[in-house]
């Protein structure tokens, strides 16, 4: 759509400006501010340039936990993309059906991200879970408080559970929008189902699949509550995840230096990924308006 | 027409094995839930020294113990409140700055949009302890209203994101017979514009519940006690003498119980909802 300049349109702005920059710049200019300084307790701070920015930098800590929160990252998309698309082209199109779907696909969307962890902590527990009973059971060493590949596991499938629905039902919602012709049109071109999906279906929804990856990126990207719920970032350090070492950094051990310029690059980090999502997105939907 | 796209002898093989597909999909989603359930009606003995698969000795007591225990119920009159104070003050920031967006070009509106992005993508680990000491230095530490507006950090940019999606598809000619029939802004946005994008709020609305409500680490760093969640208050579970599992499932199903009403209530739109009106 081709908009007016109203240069006034700002004044519909300010409210949110004004909110934003309470609850957003305020405390990213102390976390600015914390970054350069140093103390030595009593509330005296000291000018110390950039030296918790080099510190970090040279810290193996901070490496080790990007690099695993990327192969996090990495991994759930790997799965929950391919994965939601599978389910949504397998769901019931209308009817009573499509509504039980949606309905039960949208349950774990809706509960608080700590009783995830818990779900999951119950469940794969040895002693009295579901899954952990039944690998007991069946024979296979499963114990995800000790062992490393166990842990990685049942936080990887725990992320899957959660969301596999949300990119499911944003691709199902894309596919919805697909007129009939264009389905009559491939039958009639007699296509094989992967080139309907290849050619149809896929450049469809690669709009809404955009906003899915993107949500579950940054989502987990920020990944805090859940694996701290069922592994507390263990064992030994295995699952500590980039939020849950600078909770621990900034609000265990009080190192504010540290744990502000650590903030500060994360947040650089998540910002320049967003970006680069977000101008393919934006391209992608100046082309569908064309 | 429908013929052409409904060939039965092709058509019912693939139905079956969609039925397959999302019925083990299904399955995969409701076991631990099941699972939880179920152990919120067995007594701790039960689940401690028996494996059972579902309730031999069926309890109500765990559900009893957290609803008559003030302590227990008001973690989720409090989440409550902080959620419906955050989803009031999204929408009325929120619903202007989408309509300027949507509607019209002025200076920096592109930065501008983006910028309110980044807030979503903010990690509130970085912001925990800003926002505690922030919070702490206005006196509004442990109050529901301090956490409503922390939660705005990332439901503002979001409700912005969402509305202006959906005010895009409602046509600029509405806005412009109304100016020239004498509507000023105010009356015109209020009685006319808002009620053709109410399904769009509705969505918006839904979205802010779920992510205010799922929300941990904020509401848990900036309350103590008078505006404690209740997903906080299940650490209580943890005792002396171990962790009490019936009550710990029991406060567990009870969270996931307001999300499924909103979710049933608004059942007819989520497909088109997750699209986030752009499609």
């Amino acid at each position: 759509m081709n908009k007016t300049v109203n240069q006034k349109a700002w004044f519909l702005i300010l409210p949110v400006l004004f909110l934003v920059a309470f609850s957003a710049v305020i405390p990213l200019m102390t976390v600015v501010n914390y970054s350069v300084q140093d103390t030595f307790g009593n509330n005296k701070f000291f000018w110390a340039g950039l030296e918790w920015f080099k510190e970090m930098l040279e810290s193996e800590r901070m490496w080790n936990a990007l690099g695993r929160q990327i192969t996090f990252s990495a991994i759930i998309l790997a799965i929950e993309i391919p994965l939601g698309i599978f389910v949504a082209l397998n769901m019931p199109k209308k009817g009573f059906w499509a509504s039980v779907c949606l309905v039960l696909m949208s349950l774990p969307l809706l509960i608080p991200w700590n009783v995830v962890g818990t779900i999951w902590q119950i469940f794969g527990r040895v002693d009295i879970g579901l899954l952990g009973y039944t690998l007991a059971a069946l024979g296979i060493d499963y114990n995800y408080t000790q062992d490393f590949y166990a842990a990685w596991i049942t936080v990887i499938v725990m992320d899957v559970w959660h969301w596999t629905s949300l990119v499911a039902l944003l691709a199902y919602a894309g596919l919805q929008s697909i007129p009939d012709a264009y389905y009559q049109a491939a039958k009639i071109d007699q296509a094989s189902r992967w080139k309907v999906f290849r050619f149809i279906e896929l450049p469809k929804i690669m709009g809404v699949l955009m906003i899915a990856i993107l949500l579950r990126f940054m989502d987990s990207f920020m990944i805090y509550t859940e694996p701290f719920v069922v592994t507390g970032g263990g064992p030994g350090n295995s699952t500590t995840f980039l939020s849950i070492d600078l909770v621990k950094m900034a609000l265990g051990q009080f190192d504010l230096g540290p744990a502000a310029a650590f903030s500060i690059m994360y947040y650089l980090v998540i910002l320049l990924v967003s970006y680069v999502f977000y101008t393919v997105m934006t391209n992608l939907d100046k082309r569908e308006g064309n | 027409m429908s013929e052409l796209t409904q060939s039965t002898t092709r058509g019912l093989p693939k139905v079956n094995g969609s039925a397959v597909v999302m019925g083990l999909y299904l399955l995969f989603l409701l076991l631990p839930i099941y699972w939880l359930v179920m152990m919120s009606l067995k007594t701790n003995s039960e689940i401690l020294n028996s494996f059972t698969l579902w309730p031999r000795d069926l309890t109500f007591d765990n559900y009893l113990t957290i609803l008559t225990d003030a302590s227990w119920y008001t973690g989720y009159l409090n989440s409550m409140a902080y959620v419906v104070m955050n989803m009031v003050i999204s929408l009325l920031v929120a619903l202007p700055a989408a309509y300027a967006f949507s509607r019209y070009s002025f200076m920096g509106d592109k930065h501008l949009f983006f910028w309110l992005l980044t807030n979503r993508m903010a990690p509130p680990a970085v912001f925990a302890l800003p926002f505690f000491q922030l919070y702490s230095s206005v006196g509004l530490f442990d109050t529901h209203i301090a956490v409503a507006l922390a939660h705005c950090l990332f439901n503002v940019p979001l409700a912005v994101w969402i509305l202006e999606g959906f005010m895009r598809g409602v046509p600029k000619e509405i806005d412009e017979t109304a100016y020239i029939d004498g509507y000023s802004f105010p009356r015109f946005f209020i009685g006319i514009f808002t009620p053709l994008v109410a399904s769009g709020i509705g969505v918006t609305a839904f979205f802010l519940f779920m992510f205010s409500w799922v929300e941990l680490l904020l509401s848990r760093t900036l309350t103590s006690v008078n505006a404690k969640p209740i997903a906080a208050t299940m650490t209580r579970t943890v005792g002396a003498a171990g962790i009490d599992w019936g009550v710990l499932a029991a406060a567990g199903v009870l969270t996931i119980v307001p999300g499924a009403l909103v979710i049933y209530f608004v059942r007819n739109y989520i497909a088109k909802g997750f699209a986030l009106g752009r499609v």
